[in-house]
């Protein structure tokens, strides 16, 4: 194969995204750029961002391959990835934006008011990021090791470095730019060599390969075994799983406000229908020319095999070193953010050195660092187990866990702390047995088995179905200021209104430094953390004593304040 | 003077910044009687002041928590949801229905949409432009909602 032309183009990703990443670095400076990029990206930017981080390893490489081998059942994929992004723009999107936190693990205790809850959203947060991080380290050292015959751990470290690099020192903003510029990489890389293939196979006198393409195993839908369930369970799953990935939520809190997320996220849908189509067209052009691969097991590189199949020489090379450097833009750019959003919330929660603006951005860093160093030892520990199955199974965990949390905790005041807890312990007890289950073999046959290949069906109603039930139990232990945070999601942000005051940043500092001004460009400053255990003496500074006084449960001073107004 | 400030009797009357400041403005909030004492707009146009009484009181009504308030939110969120709902209703009742379909007739596939069988033509142009097309139709629709919402509050 084209090694050196691979590797160079590899190498060449790799700096550009560097040096796309240091070009964005100037404009990093406070702490709230590291998490979020203070919020100030546009909404064409943001869109390509969020495109370019979603697009992974799955959609690159893997959703052709599954094309290929499986056939029109496996469209239900680049669909339902594509329907997750709707369905977040018609139920979270702008709540979500208006919410002003950071990462979920904020936003439950925002919306819940409860410490537990955040705690336990910030497990699953590391578990659910560890989950779909691992695959694609994997998949970084397999595609390295398919073009270029290097040893696995090579592609791994790369990616590993390569997203520490472009972290640490610009944290969200600069791998903003990153993650745009690697979708726009990714559709090209895809795009160019379409051209090249259709004209190819159009030049081609007399299809070669059309038996393997009329099998009605492969162009039939619902052919095989319990293929309704299977095919409604993977709907179910990652319509209401994107909603749900940590990495794709954080990437909200960078829109300007309510309704830049939505048009952001309007935008996102189209650059996703646009780029799904093109793996599509590669794993029916391989079935056309290439459908061998399926027996050799080798369905997976079909995307970097293909220009081989049609051309020879110079030609082949080149093209396979562009699809080469969008593959390694896809595992950058889904492993950075990731990482981003995982570091994010073990700095903040399970971890804490010191507190104030210097240790914030520096507990970040040596999180980065950690969560990059433990995913991949857990991917060569993990080197002889089959991980590509996981990323379909993250968006069933994430479709029972976070998915229910945000739905009900949005739109039904009746969510309790106790409630969200429940149905994420169920949801996610049941979503990540089925990942163990299948990962390691242990799946049974019958419909058990059935279930734990594809538990969304079961899982995912189960978990709204807990949290209903156990809110409307644990009535009594309502969040005290949830009709406050309803107007919080809900109102436009150009209406004045009074929204509370939760914001993350006082989560991060509570322990002792004083508050400094907090970031001009959030809209919401005020606190309700006052039943966040440590509310009242987060704040013992300037501007902060007397936001204690009138927040901090004291419904006198609430009070007082609208009579006084009304006179 | 007076009639230049008449459009925005949200941010002025309430003596409070708008939203993008919140936080701070209401440390002085209780000075926020005070300019409220800018009764002079009662003084030079009735109507004007008909209009801001009100528009004050719904959003104070929201920011007291009272039951009307309570209302008013809920009658946006109630919208919004709706909304959401009906979108996810029609995908549901679409793009969700096609595997029953295929099952129900399986001669589906073999129908043949210029040279491509017609689940292939289903589950990629048809399902890609539904969704965006959905998604323009709820982004429409909800700026509309919001932009009812924040008329009923300024009272226009």
């Amino acid at each position: 194969m084209s090694n050196a032309a691979s590797i160079v183009a590899v190498v060449l990703v790799s700096i550009a995204s560097l040096a796309v990443g240091a070009f964005g670095l100037r404009l990093s400076r406070t702490m709230s750029d590291f998490y979020v990029a203070s919020r100030g990206v546009g909404p064409v930017l943001n869109a390509s961002a969020i495109s370019g981080e979603y697009l992974s390893a799955a959609s690159f490489l893997g959703v052709a391959g599954l094309i290929l081998a499986r056939g029109v059942d496996m469209l239900w994929l680049p669909i339902g990835w594509t329907a997750g992004y709707l369905l977040l723009l018609v139920f979270v999107a702008a709540p979500l934006r208006r919410s002003g936190a950071y990462t979920l693990p904020d936003f439950a205790q925002l919306r819940l008011e409860s410490v537990v809850a955040r705690r336990a959203s910030s497990l699953l947060v590391v578990a659910i990021g560890l989950l779909y991080l691992i695959p694609q380290f994997q998949g970084a050292g397999l595609t390295l090791r398919t073009l270029t015959g290097a040893p696995s751990w090579v592609g791994q470290l790369a990616v590993a470095v390569v997203v520490c690099l472009n972290v640490l020192p610009g944290g969200m903003r600069s791998v903003t730019l990153v993650q745009a510029f690697h979708y726009w990489l990714k559709l090209l890389a895809l795009l160019t060599p379409l051209f090249f293939l259709l004209g190819a196979l159009g030049g081609r006198s007399g299809d070669p390969d059309v038996g393997a393409v009329f099998v009605a195993d492969w162009v039939e839908p619902l052919r095989g075994d319990h293929a309704l369930y299977l095919t409604y369970s993977l709907v179910l799953a990652t319509f209401f799983g994107t909603m749900g990935l940590p990495h794709v939520v954080v990437r909200f809190y960078t829109n300007r406000d309510g309704r830049a997320a939505r048009r952001a996220t309007l935008a996102v849908l189209v650059l996703l229908s646009g780029f799904y189509l093109l793996p599509v067209l590669y794993g029916v052009i391989g079935r056309y020319v290439a459908s061998d691969l399926v027996a050799a097991g080798r369905a997976d590189s079909v995307v970097l095999e293909l220009p081989s199949r049609l051309f020879d020489g110079p030609v082949a090379e080149g093209l396979t070193a562009l699809l080469a450097a969008g593959a390694f833009a896809a595992f950058l750019s889904t492993s950075t953010g990731l990482v981003v959003s995982v570091a994010g919330v073990v700095s903040q929660d399970l971890v804490r050195w010191g507190a104030g603006h210097r240790q914030g951005i520096r507990t970040f860093r040596l999180s980065t660092v950690a969560v990059v160093a433990v995913s991949l030892l857990l991917t060569i520990v993990s080197a002889g187990v089959p991980v590509a199955h996981a990323v379909e199974l993250t968006f069933a965990v994430a479709a029972s866990t976070f998915c229910p949390m945000l739905l009900l905790g949005i739109w039904w005041r009746g969510l309790t702390a106790r409630g969200a807890i429940a149905g994420m312990v169920v949801g996610g007890g049941l979503s990540m047995g089925a990942v163990v289950s299948t990962t390691f073999g242990i799946a049974t046959g019958g419909w058990f088995g059935v279930v734990m290949t594809q538990p969304a069906a079961v899982s995912v109603p189960l978990s709204f179905a807990t949290m209903v039930l156990v809110s409307v139990a644990t009535r009594a232990s309502a969040p005290e200021h949830v009709a406050r945070t309803m107007v919080r999601l809900h109102a436009p942000e150009h209406i004045d209104l009074n929204r509370g005051s939760f914001h993350p940043e006082r989560w991060y500092r509570r322990a002792s430094a004083p508050v400094s001004p907090v970031s001009p460009v959030s809209p919401v400053t005020h606190v309700n953390q006052s039943s966040a255990a440590n509310g009242a003496t987060t704040e013992g500074t300037d501007s902060g004593t007397q936001h204690t006084a009138y927040d901090s449960g004291d419904t006198t001073a609430r009070r007082s304040q609208p009579t006084a107004r009304r006179d | 003077m007076t009639s230049s400030e008449a459009p925005e009797p949200g941010a002025d009357a309430r003596g409070r910044m708008p939203s993008a400041e919140a936080g701070r403005p209401r440390a002085g909030a209780g000075v926020a009687g005070d300019p409220r004492s800018r009764t002079r707009v009662r003084v030079t146009s009735p109507r004007t002041s008909a209009a801001r009484t009100r528009s004050v009181s719904i959003a104070s009504e929201i920011d007291e928590q009272t039951r009307l308030g309570e209302v008013y939110i809920t009658s946006l969120m109630r919208s919004q949801l709706r909304l959401a709902l009906t979108v996810l209703v029609i995908l549901a009742s679409t793009l969700g229905l096609l595997p029953l379909a295929f099952r129900a007739v399986p001669a589906i596939a073999d129908v043949d949409l210029l040279g491509v069988p017609l689940p292939w033509v289903l589950l990629t142009v048809v399902a890609f432009v539904e969704i965006i097309g959905l998604g323009w139709f709820y982004v429409r629709q909800s700026e509309r909602n919001e932009d009812d919402f924040s008329d009923l509050l300024e009272g226009r």
